[in-house]
């Protein structure tokens, strides 16, 4: 008897502990968490704009404090939207026709450097014959694609999306031709056995199987390509941030230029995470094989 | 004499490495009836899985040849499908979708999308893996991962299955445990199987005839045994058989007497 009730009494404790434990979904445990990762950043940018501050107070001073940043760039800060025609648009538009440039030259790059890299990756002639070439054409800085381009295309626009382009192929092929020679050989038997034609192949086994290696590629593309359109842009005008930054600086507005240097390291590092955050939704479960 | 169902006569297979070439198997000749269940033994490094690789087509024999059926084998397919070591699963799929790959690929003329579908459950229940068929290979045991494996190679209706020491990765129990299931559906389906194996109960256990390898380079079929036990066998009931402790005695004299691995005999 005295047994049952301890028994019971122990249920309907644990029964009571775990309801407790589930009730508030946000613990304490949880917000110390939370600070932990957030407060140091926090904290870091505090004391650099600090610093900042005070060493650009000196009314002599080269750069303006982020005190007058904020005063000065105000107008482009609180209306991103505006459209006065032309060039003279709010940050969002230059943003935007950057972002296009990039998602065109970028998605080229992926379709023609995930093709070349599974050439270079499958056939070991393939391999010896274009790796020196890539292996040069790949140290070559972005912007000097650029005369030879607008030679080619007459025309900014092409010119470049095609440096975005020429710019991050190379991660892109040589990341696909490592995680094709890595696809382990038993893949390829099973597909042998089953008889996968070179297609089915290339669909079902390769790309899923190098889609890690081929990810780390595009993570790194993406970076370059938005490193190398803000220069493209200062050189060939019209919409774009580059073009923004540049015309900004002609105009001697140097917190304009600050502002803009702020978005552009946001966008770049968004463009990052997507990148990386559609790697490991699509290659869920590979990585761990 | 009526043709036999698989025949590998006279195979033999050369390496050239660096200029050298060595020889790993000479002279296997080999013929296996329909139904039958046939082990192959040896010490490792003799050549058995390579003899299992040229008949899944996987290698090609430098000399003889295999014929099934009076066919000759000169690529792989899933009339011959193979059970891999190490469970092959593709990772980015799941459990059912693994299945599905190769039922869809290769049933693909013969069977309708619904009738594939309700075959590819057929055999994930066959091994008894229905519960997980939503899983991913690795958020699911080794044993059921070569559950798996062996559900994907049965479900392409192969001839003949060959399986590349299938329980050699896994622990004893499991071991056990997977060798029943083996059996019963063995019992039902009657494939021709060829098995490598360096487990000598187990080779006595499932065969109807245990191959034993010499040891290479060279290597070739040393003698070959008959275990004239009758089915369905029960693991228990044949410790203490005559028959099994003879055919077990057998072996292990072949294995351990005759041709001792030449790192250890010396």
């Amino acid at each position: 008897m005295a047994a049952t009730s301890a028994t019971l009494g122990t249920a309907a404790r644990d029964a009571a502990s775990v309801k407790s434990r589930r009730l508030p979904r946000v613990t304490g445990r949880d917000l110390r968490a939370l600070g932990a990762r957030v407060i140091p950043p926090l904290v870091v940018l505090a004391a650099f704009l600090l610093f900042w501050e005070v060493a650009c107070s000196r009314p002599t001073a080269g750069l303006p404090p982020p005190s007058r940043v904020l005063s000065e760039a105000w107008p482009i800060i609180s209306d991103p939207f505006f459209d006065n025609g032309g060039t003279d648009k709010g940050l969002f538009w230059h943003i935007l026709a950057s972002l296009q440039r990039v998602a065109l030259g970028f998605a080229l790059a992926v379709v023609a450097g995930v093709m070349l890299g599974t050439l270079v990756g499958q056939s070991e002639w393939a391999m010896r014959g274009l790796d020196p070439v890539f292996q040069v054409l790949r140290t070559i800085p972005p912007l000097a694609w650029l005369p030879l381009s607008l030679a080619a295309f007459r025309d900014g626009q092409p010119s470049a999306i095609f440096v975005i382009f020429i710019t991050s192929i190379w991660p892109i092929i040589i990341n696909t031709a490592v995680g094709i020679r890595n696809i382990p050989q038993d893949y390829r038997n099973v597909a042998a056995v089953i008889r996968l034609n070179p297609l089915e192949f290339f669909w079902k086994i390769m790309l899923p199987s190098a889609a890690p290696y081929i990810f780390t590629g595009l993570r790194i593309g993406v970076g370059l390509s938005w490193l190398a359109i803000v220069a493209a842009e200062m050189l060939i005008g019209g919409v774009g941030i580059g073009f923004f930054i540049w015309d900004a600086w002609n105009s001697s507005h140097i917190s304009e230029i600050i502002v803009a240097l702020v978005y552009v390291g946001v966008i770049g590092f968004i463009l990052d995470r997507l990148v990386a955050a559609a790697g490991s939704l699509v290659t869920r479960g590979t990585s761990a094989a | 004499m009526a043709q036999a169902h698989l025949d590998l006569s006279q195979v033999g297979i050369s390496f050239t490495r660096g200029g050298k070439t060595t020889e790993v198997l000479r002279d296997v000749n080999l013929k296996l009836d329909r139904g039958e269940f046939v082990s192959i033994i040896g010490h490792s490094g003799c050549g058995k899985s390579t003899v299992l690789n040229i008949v899944a087509g996987l290698l090609k024999a430098s000399t003889g040849c295999v014929l099934l059926d009076g066919k000759e084998v000169s690529a792989p397919g899933p009339e011959r499908a193979v059970v891999f070591q190490n469970h092959s699963l593709l990772p980015w799929l799941t459990v059912r979708e693994n299945v599905a790959l190769a039922v869809d690929k290769v049933l693909a003329g013969k069977k309708s999308r619904a009738e594939r579908a309700a075959w590819v459950e057929h055999n994930l229940a066959l091994v008894n893996m229905v519960h997980a068929a939503e899983k991913r290979p690795n958020e699911i045991s080794g044993g059921m991962k070569q559950r798996v494996g062996i559900a994907r190679a049965l479900a392409m209706e192969p001839t003949v299955l060959l399986m590349d020491e299938p329980f050699g990765a896994l622990d004893a129990l499991t071991r056990a445990h997977l060798q029943d299931q083996l059996m019963e559906i063995q019992l039902r389906l009657r494939n021709t199987v060829i098995m490598i194996t360096h487990d000598v109960d187990e080779a006595v256990l499932l065969s109807d005839r245990i191959v034993m390898m010499t040891n290479g380079p060279s290597a070739t079929i040393g003698e070959i045994l008959p275990v004239p036990l009758a089915r369905p066998r029960r693991r228990l009931e044949l410790v203490e058989d005559q028959t099994y402790v003879h055919c077990r005695a057998e072996v292990l004299e072949f294995l351990y007497a005759r041709h001792a691995r030449p790192a250890l005999a010396a």
